[in-house]
């Protein structure tokens, strides 16, 4: 009988499980799938996949339960609550990037500008569905940059982080079948066969320094609040390009982004239980942030086909290298050149969309910022 | 949760719209501005 009732109790949380918590196992599994199968961004996809199952257990003591903490939990309040986890993977990706390309050719990172417009966009249409502060969270998914959306989530205590998180991660990863579709509807092919000849120029290793730090002054001066995500990003961009620290560069890159990733992903998955992602507003976050990745797209490559109405005839720009200037890097950048070739096998728009890419990444960080500051922070 | 429509949302978002995407050109078109002023200032003669 003792032992009848003792298997009773060990089996007694099983009745505390919900359907709701099962999709999450499913929608764990998808990610983990994903992560292995598909090796999109398994560093993040994994843990958060993992964590999702985790934290969907009945009565998880992975996050915090009543007067007991969970070590999720504690993650969050320790590298999330404060914007440090998204802050410090900023010194990884920006030891990451090569400013090179864009440097000989500042001019392309108008594009970087034009391709925000998702972002701007979709804050006009989710400010119908949900409250501002959320809207404006949601909105920044068309940031395609995973660190910018959770800063600018958290900044706004916004409580659909968790979904934020896995559309924006799910559309970067997405990125080579979103964006082809939209650029084909928006350019002409004779647009998709202009050929830009491409003149290398050269970049003084003072001007690579100072880039930087002059990127930080400026969009500090006018957006206060998206300081510490430039500046963190210069950081380590300054890391890389200052020749004398060169191991701590490669740690960022490496170990430091890693190591962070990793945790990111587990502390967001924490956001992940069934009661705040089974809702028809997820739905609609996922219907939003494809609206912000089509309209970045169109953005840019509008602003292109702007451009091209004041230029002469044999020095018009390809059109879909407007589309690169959201910050998924580098796979927006490697998209735009694969459909150039496919329109003509010698079309090569690498070093442009490459550039234009990059700079989608800076003025990613400067749009969050400038959201924030919209919004009063 | 349940759903609701912000109708009026409009008034806020729609100038938040112009003034973001105003704010970016202006900040990106400062960088470009100091870029180029780099450049010629540590261009090698």
């Amino acid at each position: 009988m003792g032992v009848l009732q003792e298997l009773e109790r060990l089996a007694s949380n099983f009745g505390n499980l919900t359907w709701q918590m099962v999709v999450m196992w499913v929608i764990g599994g998808v990610l983990i799938y994903l992560a292995i199968g598909k090796k999109m961004e398994p560093s993040l996809l994994l843990p958060m996949g993992f964590g999702a199952i985790l934290v969907n257990l009945p009565f998880s003591g992975a996050v915090t339960q009543g007067e007991i903490v969970g070590p999720i939990t504690a993650l969050f309040e320790a590298g999330m609550s404060n914007e440090l986890f998204p802050l410090l993977l900023f010194i990884g990706i920006g030891a990451m990037i090569d400013f090179g390309p864009l440097l000989e050719k500042p001019w392309l990172m108008f594009f970087g500008a034009a391709a925000q417009f998702g972002i701007f966009f979709t804050f006009f249409l989710a400010g119908f569905f949900f409250e501002l502060p959320d809207a404006a969270s949601i909105a920044v998914i068309g940031a395609a940059d995973g660190p910018t959306a959770i800063f600018v989530a958290n900044v706004l205590h916004s409580r659909y982080l968790g979904p934020i998180m896995v559309v924006a991660y799910s559309y970067m990863a997405l990125v080579p079948i979103v964006q082809p579709p939209v650029i084909r509807l928006m350019t002409t092919r004779k647009e998709r066969r202009i050929r830009m000849a491409y003149r290398k120029g050269s970049v003084s290793r003072v001007e690579r320094i100072l880039f930087p730090i002059a990127v930080t002054i400026i969009a500090g001066l006018v957006a206060p609040a998206s300081v510490a995500l430039v500046g963190f990003l210069m950081f380590g961009n300054l890391l890389r390009e200052c020749g004398v620290l060169k191991s701590l560069s490669e740690t960022a890159q490496n170990v430091l982004a890693n190591l962070i990733t990793l945790l990111l992903g587990l502390t967001v998955a924490g956001q992940m239980t069934a009661d705040r992602f089974i809702t028809p507003q997820t739905l609609l976050i996922l219907g939003l942030g494809l609206v912000a990745f089509v309209f970045d797209t169109a953005g840019g490559v509008l602003f292109a086909k702007l451009i091209n109405l004041f230029l002469p005839a044999d020095k018009k720009l390809n059109p879909m290298i407007g589309a690169a200037g959201i910050s998924a890097f580098p796979m927006s950048g490697r998209v735009v050149n694969q459909m150039g070739l496919a329109e003509d096998n010698q079309n090569f728009l690498l070093m442009y969309s490459v550039s234009v890419n990059v700079s989608g990444q800076i003025a990613s960080v400067i749009a969050g910022g400038l959201l924030l500051t919209l919004m009063g922070v | 949760m349940q759903f609701v429509l912000y109708a009026d949302s409009w008034r806020k978002t729609l100038p938040a719209m112009g003034t973001g995407m105003l704010g970016i050109f202006a900040v990106i078109g400062a960088i470009v501005c100091v870029v180029y002023l780099l450049a010629r200032l540590t261009r090698k003669k």
